[in-house]
């Protein structure tokens, strides 16, 4: 759509402003992203660019935010719990999600349209309800397993917010390996099965290798769902439990610190650490199933 | 006849083929099968046992069975407060419920419904183990054994209790409580109190009814069986001293419940409590409901909720407008993004493209509190508009804690669900349709209007969907730059959850707010298809 030669004055005009305008509306995504950096850097408990930052004073700037961040046990508890939590339930949510994906695939499986509606579910439903709905039930489980285990108050706590997470992931996996699996080729596990290749090895010499792309993307959907998920964690979990959303959440709602964008900075480094890492195994599995990638 | 293929096995083919493709489903549920159950156990059956709540009352009828049951021979239209028995009734049941220390509970359930009942539970509970003393006094000066427990066990204990006690050996707990068949019959009211009070006494306080004199209540059952059936016969040794209280009995001093309780509180002769109380009492109620869209229920069937206290459908009535502002807002801002990543070069759109996932794959909290930061009456927008002289300094716009904070916050969180949807149908419609439309003479509008506009509008339809399910269902950032006026249906669940704790209505709600999110659901998975959702392009 780049513009003709013979274009009008008018059709210039046009051209340009909607360039202009499509600008405006990226800068509205991504500004409030990047403008909270420099803001982290602040030397003062403002929220706002003070003089001294603006006339890039180095003595406006400062690390102080980052060092609370680091050092104050209010935010590496929850840090601590945020990284305890998401790995465990994306390897519930990626091990199980991968198997029924697989299923899935396959070419005749009967109740196909109702089973994908209750796995997908967890994505559909406002979040609100699946926390009330797990408020509830959670409660009755955790007291169940500390009196028929003996398992401690914390470590239960933490179970809960485990498998709530992993339910709350495994729509993102079975979308991201289905996907995945649309295009690999079945005839290549027939072919591994003709050469005397049992199914365990079938599974994991072939088609493994060929779906894995798409089973880490999907494990960052679910690592990034329950690193940043708050409601469930603060219906289902307690004080023992607090993540780093939460803690944020709160710090919000309550008193507004400026570590909190110090913080929101680190996070927005890692989600383009995410997206990068996503995108790369984007194009290799097309590359690897041999389609061009776009 | 066609001759029968065989497979190489010797089996008909056909035969042969179906148990092979009964194989593969079987295989492929079983791999689905974990899953499955993960997601029922974790998720579908707590989402079940939640909506279940919202009809659920079987608290009423469980603490106050007697009064429940009492309360069907009330004639509403003869007596504005329900008879006697009926006081009776409340007295026996909220002795047990004060002993199990129930009757609060029941006090807040029935307070959702009138407000003031919950203190009326309260005060009455503390004085209720005085009802019925009267009618001690004067059993026990009748004859000084209605006082022994050995008395009551005898009359009403069944044998088998009496034997299985003497049997014990005192170890662990004693066992449980037996009423006698016998005494069910002849003295109805006096054995369902008594039941009640063993219960209690073993498990409460864990001691033994055969140690501990009967509360008060249960005299004045006792009277009140003695009076209803001055003829009554119990056999044993201890019918002697039932005759003899039987004839004595219609000489008593009676103490009149109904004054008692109103001696409590004057609430008690309010027939809207009773009312309240009647109304509540089946174990189903469809109360919640009716109230989560501002009803209530009445004796004379469904009405209006007083004038101020009807929030719920403007609440419902907000979240609905609010999301179709803010899907609106997408739309309006998706669009010309999605055509331009639709029409730029590979190279060039996949640049811009990042500018979209960046948001997508940032931690919603990370957005919200830069909105919260900038938004703020000394925020960067508010600095800004100052110094380019927009707004005056002492006049700085109110743009958060408020629907306008929501609603700009809540667009820039789900514009990349307008434009990824949007994009992947734009992505499909030919260049050339646009190019031959404006060589047979169409403008660039009409060739925009009537050609390419209605190709995308699946897509804006998609997007649309998925941006109002998702905005619907808010809590967060309404929670955080909502305020009072910017709040969804979402923030009113999570209030009655952890604070009001009238956890009924949170359920009926949220079974509102689920019913329309499903659908919804149900028109995207027509239009759409949830296999085609995307995620990150």
């Amino acid at each position: 759509m780049s513009l003709p030669i013979y274009a009008t004055t008018g059709q210039k005009i046009w051209y340009y402003s909607f360039r202009v305008i499509v600008g405006l509306i990226l800068f509205f995504l991504i500004a409030p992203i990047i403008i909270i950096i420099p803001l982290s850097f602040n030397a003062e408990n403002f929220f706002t660019f003070t003089p001294k930052m603006l006339a890039l004073d180095p003595e406006g700037y400062s690390l102080k935010h980052y060092r609370d961040f680091f050092t104050n046990p209010d935010w590496i508890r929850p840090l601590k719990n945020s990284l305890i939590i998401a790995p465990f339930a994306t390897i519930i949510s990626v091990s199980l999600g991968t198997l029924a994906a697989i299923g899935l695939s396959q070419s005749h499986v009967p109740f196909r349209r109702g089973i994908m509606a209750i796995l997908i579910s967890p994505m559909i439903v406002p979040l609100i309800i699946s926390a009330t709905g797990m408020f509830f039930f959670y409660s009755q489980m955790g007291l169940w397993m500390e009196q028929t285990f003996g398992i401690s108050k914390s470590l239960s706590g933490y179970i809960k917010v485990i498998l709530a997470h992993a339910a709350l992931g495994i729509p993102f996996v079975i979308i991201t390996v289905t996907a995945t699996l649309v295009g690999f080729d079945q005839s290549l596990t027939r072919a591994a099965a003709n050469m005397g290749a049992t199914p365990t090895v079938t599974f994991f010499r072939v088609q493994m290798p060929l779906i894995l792309p798409g089973v880490i993307s999907g494990g960052l959907f679910a690592f990034i769902t329950s690193f940043d998920e708050v409601v469930v964690v603060l219906f289902v979990g307690a004080a023992a439990q607090k993540t780093l959303p939460w803690q944020m959440f709160t710090g919000l709602r309550e008193q507004i610190s400026p570590t909190i964008l110090a913080v929101a900075t680190v996070l927005v480094g890692i989600s383009i650490l995410l997206l990068a890492t996503v995108e790369l195994l984007r194009r290799r599995s097309e590359r690897l199933r041999g389609m061009s990638p776009s | 006849m066609a001759e029968q293929v065989l497979a190489a096995d010797g089996t008909p083919l056909k035969a042969s083929l179906n148990r092979a493709l009964r194989r593969q489903k079987m295989r492929a549920l079983l791999l689905i099968a974990p899953l499955l159950l993960f997601i029922m156990l974790t998720f579908i059956i707590p989402i079940g046992q939640m909506l279940f709540r919202s009809v659920e009352n079987q608290i009423v009828g469980d603490t106050i069975p007697r009064t429940v049951e009492a309360l069907d021979s009330w004639d509403h239209d003869a007596d504005a407060v329900p008879p006697a028995p009926v006081f009776d009734a409340l007295a026996q049941d909220l002795m047990v419920a004060v002993e199990l220390k129930e009757h609060t509970r029941l006090g807040s359930r029935l307070n959702y419904e009138m407000s003031g009942i919950s203190s009326l539970f309260r005060k009455s509970g503390r004085k209720v183990d005085d009802i019925g003393e009267v009618y001690t006094d004067q059993f026990v000066a009748l004859d000084p054994a209605w006082e022994e427990p050995a008395t009551w066990v005898g009359l009403l204990a069944d044998p088998k209790w009496i034997a299985a006690r003497e049997a014990w050996d005192g170890t662990g707990d004693e066992p449980a409580f037996i009423m006698s068949r016998a005494a069910k019959t002849v003295l109805p009211q006096t054995a369902s109190i008594y039941a009640d009070f063993a219960r209690v006494i073993q498990t409460e306080d864990n001691d033994s009814p055969a140690e501990e004199e009967p509360w008060h209540v249960v005299y004045l059952a006792l009277y009140n069986d003695l009076t209803a059936n001055p003829s009554l016969e119990v056999t044993g040794p201890l019918s002697g001293l039932v005759s003899s209280a039987a004839t004595a009995v219609p000489s008593f001093e009676t103490e009149d419940v109904v004054a008692t309780f109103e001696g409590f509180d004057d609430d008690w002769k309010n027939p809207e409590v009773w009312e309240t109380i009647y109304t509540y009492s089946p174990a189903y109620t469809n109360g919640y409901f009716l109230n989560s869209v501002d009803l209530q229920k009445t004796n004379e069937g469904v009405a209006w909720q007083p004038e101020n206290e009807q929030i719920y459908l403007t609440l419902f009535w907000r979240t609905m407008l609010m999301s179709m502002t803010i899907t609106i807002s997408c739309i309006l801002l998706g669009y010309p993004v999605a055509w331009m990543l639709a029409n730029l070069p590979a190279r060039k759109a996949n640049m811009l493209m990042i500018l979209v996932l960046l948001p997508f794959w940032t931690s919603l909290l990370v957005r919200t509190s830069a909105w919260k930061v900038l938004l703020q009456n000394q925020g960067v927008i508010n600095d800004l508009l100052v110094w380019i002289g927009f707004v005056a300094d002492d006049n700085r716009l109110a743009l958060i804690n408020n629907a306008t904070g929501t609603i700009i916050a809540m667009t820039h969180i789900l514009l990349p669900f307008m434009i990824l949807p949007l994009y992947s149908v734009m992505q499909t419609i030919p260049v050339t349709y646009l190019r031959a439309a404006k060589s047979l003479g169409a403008t660039n509008w009409t060739a925009f209007w009537r050609v390419y506009f209605p190709q995308s509008v699946p897509g804006i339809g998609a997007g649309s969907i998925l941006v109002f399910i998702l905005s619907i269902g808010y809590y967060i950032t309404p929670e955080i730059v909502g305020g009072t006026k910017g709040v969804f249906i979402s923030n009113r669940i999570a209030y009655h959850i952890s604070s009001s704790l009238n956890w009924g209505l949170a359920a009926a709600l949220g079974a509102i707010l689920l019913a329309i999110v499903l659908a919804l659901y149900w028109a995207y998975d027509r239009i759409v298809g949830i296999d085609n959702v995307k995620l990150g392009g």
